[in-house]
């Protein structure tokens, strides 16, 4: 897919927990972290979409990133956050991960690129897999997190 | 010249002489003999023309001036009206409208010629009309008229002799001489029926200064900047270039009538620096203004407008004209809630005492911002004529292609509606008189008079306000829907069962052409004579919260009802409580709120609905289709708002009632994929969202 240069700037990515893993998110399509806050369900959407919440005046919808990913769903603890990206086609989206931890740089030879996989779920949403101080991070390809499934029930 | 910041004002000037010139000349067609509608055509000619060589558009400033030339005959009584005329210049309309679309969406006006337009505008001007009536007078045979009569006895026209220096323009000038330059001196007539001269002045100088320096003008600059001259100004240019030169120059801009000039040889006596009024001026003038030219009332909507003119996207920022009294009032509210908010502050700030006043503040406040909403709101409403006033001409050209006779009677074009409305809603309407037109009045001229009905078929375009509604009706006294036609066609593309065509009322049968399956087919069109693009509608005036209907009587007519809200932005609305979630259903729709015991819920074809003082309405339970839990027991009262939709009513069962209140309405984003029950959402006093319920949907 991607090829690979040879010189290249590091890509910034957040670092976050979910379960048991650790998965990175570009930090060029995040526009902020926030607190849990009260999310107003909307009815008749898919599971994943929690609802919406108000950000400065701004609606935004809050998208389970567990249950995209066909985790388990877990109770909010202290740790929880949303994390505001914001994508060109469908504007900002809070996604719910359990924990924000740092922000690490990966340059491209540092990562290695995955191919889709359909034998496991949660690879359609990896784009590659980058090492940080030993612990191997997953690179989430947020175009595919946000995408809806197309088999999506009416 | 820089004329990139007048070009909204080009732009938005340009459509409406359009405008003008497409009513105009439909009125023209009625009436070709009224001097009055000739004249103002003439005058909107005119300005197009203008403005479009001051913007630098050539091709466009051709076009008019070919269309200017007609009418200048037609208002002369050279030259008569003929449908011929009107149908080219109906041409040269759209070809313009062609340009200004060019201009509007990459800043350039493309490179269509339209040679043809103007050479049968032309063929109008020397009488040799294609297809002219024969009526025509011949005295229009008179050629070649273009350039009106130049070159007049020089010697009175030379102003600039006239000119006197004072010392130190001597020695300007004198100095200039021993250069071995040129000094010349140079008087430029501007066309009596100019709007913008200063402008044109400005023009002239630039073009001279291209080839020398300006060192004396008459009027000084800040005159003719100030547009404080007749119609004719002075200068003096010392330059490299010959007298033909700088003549030739200034007759370069357009609606220059003439210009004369000559080497100056004397200087010296007439050295009196007396009346010399401030000619030392500095000669490069600041940006030109467009003078009386601009209108006053302009305004542009606070932050937005951005710079513009970097790129060669979208030139235009869409912009609403606002009367400057509906700013004033504006400014009043602000000033008011100022000072509100001042008392507030200091009621915070002050003992226990005055704090017993915040309640009074506050109820001031909410004064205040409630009559500035409503400002706001008038000053984003924009009567519907700007998108209607298209329509005439439109019938006009389907009347000539479908060979039918029809008249479009208009009425409420000066109803008012969102500005984000407006924009959206001329497509829709368009569909509907097309469908009118084509479909609706009858071809078959001996049918109508059989059904009773004059030749001629009639469509109507009526809008007005209804509410908090604004209602627009397109109605015709044509072959009206064949509800049989459609059911059998529905039948055999398998949209619905023969079991479920039954049962459907004719309503809903004709409801079925609004289905997108429905209208793409073609071959719907020929049986029904409906059902292009009727989905398109359908969709459209729903994106902007509104709704469609149709009635229709086989042989006699229909009539198409679209309801639009006034505003989108901001509504009233009444807060109620499903479960434990907050909601907020639209006021407007709102007839009446009841409290109704379980035992009077009764159920009809499975459905349930209560008995209201006669009437049978149905109830939909709001927490099933919100699915969630009502936190009510079974055996307490229902709370039932009862919502309206057209004649059309229902009943909402919501568990309570928190209150009236005046709503923001947000999108929910175009991430959500939003069930059609919920048109938006909203941000509570707390900061939490709540859910806005379209009831438009339910029903």
């Amino acid at each position: 897919m991607d090829e690979v240069k040879i010189y290249s700037e590091a890509v910034q990515y957040i670092k976050i927990e979910m379960g048991t893993e650790m998965f990175g998110i570009d930090i060029s399509y995040v526009d902020n972290i926030v607190r849990p806050q009260h999310v107003t369900r909307v009815p008749n959407v898919a599971s994943y979409i929690k609802g919406v919440i108000n950000i400065r005046g701004e609606i935004i919808p809050i998208m389970s990133l567990r249950l995209k990913m066909g985790l388990e769903e877990i109770e909010e603890t202290k740790s929880t956050r949303f994390i505001i990206i914001k994508m060109e086609k469908y504007g900002k989206i809070g996604l719910i991960v359990d924990a924000v931890k740092e922000v690490v740089a990966l340059e491209d030879s540092q990562i290695e690129r995955v191919k889709v996989d359909t034998s496991e779920e949660l690879a359609h949403f990896v784009s590659g897999v980058g090492k940080v101080d030993g612990v191997l991070v997953s690179l989430l390809d947020l175009d595919m997190v946000v995408m809806e499934k197309s088999t999506k029930e009416e | 010249m820089d004329v990139s910041q007048y070009l909204e004002v080009f732009i938005d000037e340009t459509n409406e002489h359009l405008q003008n010139l497409n009513t105009q000349i439909l009125e023209l067609e009625q009436n070709p003999d009224n001097m009055d509608t000739v004249n103002e055509i003439f005058r909107a000619a005119h300005s197009l023309k203008g403005m479009a060589g001051t913007m630098g558009y050539k091709r466009m400033q051709d076009l008019t001036h070919a269309m200017e030339n007609v009418f200048s005959k037609v208002r002369d009584g050279e030259i008569k009206v003929n449908s011929a005329m009107i149908d080219t210049i109906f041409q040269c309309l759209d070809a313009i409208q062609e340009y200004l679309d060019n201009i509007q969406g990459g800043g350039d006006e493309g490179t269509n010629e339209n040679a043809a337009i103007i050479k049968s505008l032309n063929g109008f001007l020397s009488g040799e009309a294609p297809a002219a009536d024969a009526a025509d007078d011949a005295k229009a045979a008179e050629p070649a008229k273009e350039a009106p009569a130049s070159s007049a006895s020089d010697s009175g026209k030379n102003k600039w002799k006239e000119i006197k220096f004072s010392e130190e323009q001597v020695d300007v000038i004198e100095a200039a001489k021993k250069e071995g330059k040129n000094v010349i001196g140079l008087t430029v007539y501007v066309q009596e029926a100019c709007i913008l001269k200063s402008a044109r002045a400005f023009l002239v100088f630039k073009a001279l200064e291209e080839l020398g320096e300006i060192v004396v003008s008459v009027p000084s600059t800040q005159d003719i900047e100030d547009e404080r001259f007749e119609f004719e100004f002075s200068v003096i240019l010392i330059t490299d270039s010959t007298v033909d030169a700088a003549i030739a120059a200034a007759k370069g801009v357009s609606e220059i009538e003439d210009a004369v000039g000559g080497i100056v040889e004397d200087t010296g006596a007439a050295a009196s620096a007396a009346d010399d009024k401030d000619a030392e001026e500095e000669v490069t003038l600041p940006e030109v203004t467009t003078g009386s030219n601009a209108p006053a009332a302009k305004a542009e909507p606070a932050g937005n407008k951005p710079a513009t003119a970097e790129k060669k996207k979208p030139v235009v920022n869409r912009t609403v004209r606002v009367d400057i009294e509906k700013l004033d009032d504006l400014m009043n509210l602000v000033s008011e809630l100022i000072t509100a908010k001042n008392s507030l502050v200091s009621a915070a700030t002050a003992d226990n005492e005055a704090a017993n006043d915040v309640g009074e503040h506050i109820e001031y406040l909410e004064n205040v911002t409630t009559s500035l909403h409503e400002s706001v709101m008038k000053v984003r409403m924009v009567p519907i004529e700007s998108v209607v006033n298209k329509f005439p001409r439109m019938i006009r050209d389907l009347q000539k292609k479908l060979g039918k006779k029809m008249e479009l009677y208009m009425s409420g074009e000066e109803t008012e509606l969102d500005r984000t409305v407006v924009d959206e809603i001329g497509d829709p309407l368009m569909h509907l008189l097309r469908n009118s037109a084509d479909h609706g009045i009858e071809s078959d001229v001996a049918l109508r008079k059989e059904r009773g009905k004059p030749e001629e078929g009639s469509i109507f375009l009526d809008a007005y306000q209804d509410g908090n509604n604004v209602v627009i009706e397109v109605r015709d006294d044509g072959n009206g829907i064949d509800v049989e036609a459609v059911k059998a066609k529905a039948l055999e593309r398998g949209t619905i069962t023969e079991e479920q065509a039954n049962q459907m009322s004719d309503k809903e049968i004709i409801n079925l052409l609004f289905l997108p399956s429905f209208s793409t087919a073609k071959q719907v069109s020929d049986i029904s004579g409906r059902g292009v693009g009727l989905d398109v509608v359908k969709s459209k005036i729903e994106s902007l919260s509104g709704e469609v209907d149709v009635k229709s009587t086989l042989g006699v007519g229909s009539t198409w009802t679209i309801r639009l809200p006034l505003t989108l932005a901001i509504i009233q609305s009444l807060m109620v409580i499903v479960g434990d979630e907050k909601y907020a259903i639209p006021l407007g729709n709102i007839q009446t709120i009841e409290s109704i015991r379980p035992d009077e819920v009764k159920a009809v074809q499975q459905k349930e609905v209560i008995n209201l003082r006669g009437n049978i309405i149905p109830i939909i339970r709001l927490n099933e289709i919100l699915d969630c839990n009502s936190a009510k027991a079974e055996d307490e009262d229902l709370v039932v708002v009862i919502v309206k939709k057209g004649d059309k009513q229902a009943g909402l069962v919501i568990d309570e009632l928190t209150g009236q209140q005046e709503i923001v309405i947000k999108s929910l984003g175009k991430y959500i994929q939003r069930s059609k029950v919920i048109s938006g959402a909203t941000i509570l006093g707390n900061g939490e969202v709540a859910l806005i319920i379209d009831p438009n949907a339910l029903i």
